[in-house]
């Protein structure tokens, strides 16, 4: 009895030093210190709006071109044949083991002034590094691997049997596709998805080194965090800080919907 | 002939395998995206040489940033293997009110920015804090913002496991008269163990590379708390790219060197339970 209670002490206080309370603390210390006037006038300034709908736009262009791609390359590992498959695999969870600075730094290496393409899309008018591509880039990158991660193994699970009778009956790839295998993935689909948001929105180390962040041009709600703080506004980093603690905790709020669905 | 009379499969075993042009335009995303920029770091390193290559990762302060980040990255597997086994365990294993709720809020680490992560932690541990707990501009708080960052893995990985664990072993050894930390030690830690071991890999591959979540939090004083992806940062905006390539390279053969082993390692225990 003292023993169970003794674990059950140490990991509650374990996640609440760690976890709760701090988290908790970020929300009290914001309104109490500042009052919600100021957050709000904070989170209405152009500046914070912009960093906003910046970090919205990237995020609709990066979860979509994952989501697709995630499912190609799930149905590829899985269900084919090809010569490879092992490689793809391990190349398609490549971005979890790369830190975020290095893939800001790798993509200044391709497309930054003096890297290999760089002047050529700067000649062309559309510079990547310090410019919207280059976030886009370095969120594509860091969230690419959650939606092949999550169908992968319901894929495996679901087997083959069903996409098997629809192509006999004579369904063709598109129809078994759409009428079979997707509606028994879409829960890991959208547990996928749901991540890949998470992380399009949070990213913060990769969009860092390839933004330039460049108030109200280049600079995504998580700069928005780094900036103001460096810069003396606590008012302003609390108040981004905030509407991303509060989109976290959707994310978080909409796993744990879809969690018992994936499992069944 | 024979052979035309049976109409071949159009695709060869699978219903829904991609086909046309779906499978060439998602190798091209995954290339233009991820290989050619990595391909890139390897081809700038190479172009740099072994000397100057040499010469990044045994500066000084590179070499103080690498020990951190990689003394820290062990700590902290240590501690959330630790502290991250008993979480799962009460998890599973014990019941008390808000049990779900606790269960639920596990992935918070993985949904909050690492940013957001490093000013929640800096108001509670930092110069302001409430409590009276400053770690700010410490090696402290390096360790603390990289336990916050990776404590769902070992929590995630151990949790299944023991909920498919069959209690009989236990039993039988307890009826047998062995106590329960013998049971621990020779029954429950040896089935946990693999699943330890890979969050544990996780967490470390994750550790090593993290940014977000400590930049605000440890001051980033050379030689002291600054780690190896802050000093890469620093190394970038001072145009120093021999030595950003040199240890960013490191950082990811030693991520890639631990999840294959983990890999590899998996794939052995699973032929042998076999």
């Amino acid at each position: 009895m003292l023993a169970r209670y003794g674990l059950r002490l140490v990991a509650l206080g374990y996640l609440a030093m760690l976890l709760l309370i701090p988290v908790g603390m970020i929300v009290y210390h914001t309104l109490s210190s500042y009052g919600a006037s100021a957050v709000w006038n904070a989170m209405t300034q152009p500046d914070m709006v912009s960093a906003l709908e910046l970090t919205l736009k990237v995020a609709l262009i990066a979860v979509p071109l994952n989501t697709v791609f995630g499912i190609v390359f799930a149905l590829m590992i899985v269900r084919t044949n090809i010569p490879g498959k092992a490689l793809l695999n391990a190349i398609v969870d490549l971005p979890f083991a790369v830190s975020p600075v290095v893939v800001g730094f790798t993509l200044i290496l391709v497309y930054g002034q003096n890297g290999w393409f760089g002047q050529w899309f700067i000649d062309h008018g559309y510079p990547i590094i310090f410019s919207t591509p280059g976030i886009v880039l370095a969120t594509i990158f860091v969230s690419l691997p959650f939606v092949a991660r999550e169908v992968i193994p319901v894929l495996r699970e679901i087997g083959t049997e069903q996409e098997e009778a629809a192509t006999t009956i004579g369904a063709t790839g598109w129809q078994t596709f759409w009428r079979i295998t997707l509606p028994s993935i879409r829960w890991g689909v959208v547990y996928g998805i749901v991540l890949t948001t998470a992380r399009a929105i949070g990213e913060f180390g990769a969009v860092a080194v390839v933004s330039g962040s460049v108030i109200g041009q280049t600079q995504t709600l998580t700069l928005t965090v780094d900036s103001s703080y460096q810069n003396f506004d606590p008012v302003g980093a609390y108040a981004a800080a905030l509407e991303l603690a509060a989109i976290a905790m959707c994310t978080l709020f909409v796993m744990n919907l879809i969690k018992p669905r994936r499992a069944n | 002939m024979a052979s035309e009379a049976i109409p071949a499969p159009r695709r060869s075993i699978l219903g829904a395998a991609p086909s046309g042009v779906a499978p060439g335009i998602a190798i091209t995303y995954l290339s233009l995206i991820v290989l050619l920029p990595l391909a890139a770091l390897l081809w700038v390193s190479t172009g740099y040489g072994w000397h100057q290559f040499k010469e990044a990762v045994t500066a000084p302060d590179a070499v103080a940033a690498l020990k951190l980040t990689f003394g820290a990255a062990f700590a902290v597997v240590l501690i959330n293997g630790f502290f991250g086994t008993i979480v799962a365990w009460v998890l599973v294993r014990d019941d008390f009110v808000g049990k779900r709720f606790v269960n639920s809020v596990i992935d918070l680490p993985f949904a909050l920015p690492t940013i957001v992560a490093g000013l929640t932690l800096l108001t509670l541990y930092g110069p302001q804090s409430p409590i009276d707990l400053n770690l700010a501009y410490t090696r402290k708080a390096v360790i603390l913002a990289l336990l916050f960052e990776t404590m769902p893995f070992v929590i995630r990985s151990v949790q299944p496991v023991l909920l498919e664990m069959e209690r009989d072993m236990e039993e039988a050894a307890a009826s047998l008269g062995a106590n329960r930390f013998v049971v621990f030690r020779r029954i429950i830690l040896p089935t946990l163990m693999p699943a330890i071991l890979s969050g544990g890999t996780l967490a470390f591959a994750r550790a090593i590379g993290e940014y977000g979540s400590v930049v605000l939090l440890s001051g980033n004083v050379p030689f002291h708390t600054e780690v190896a992806s802050v000093h890469i940062k620093s190394q970038i905006e001072s145009d120093y790219t021999a030595g950003a390539a040199a240890l960013s390279l490191v950082l990811l053969g030693a991520s890639l060197l631990v999840l294959l082993t983990m890999n590899y390692l998996q794939r052995r225990g699973l032929r042998h339970a076999r």
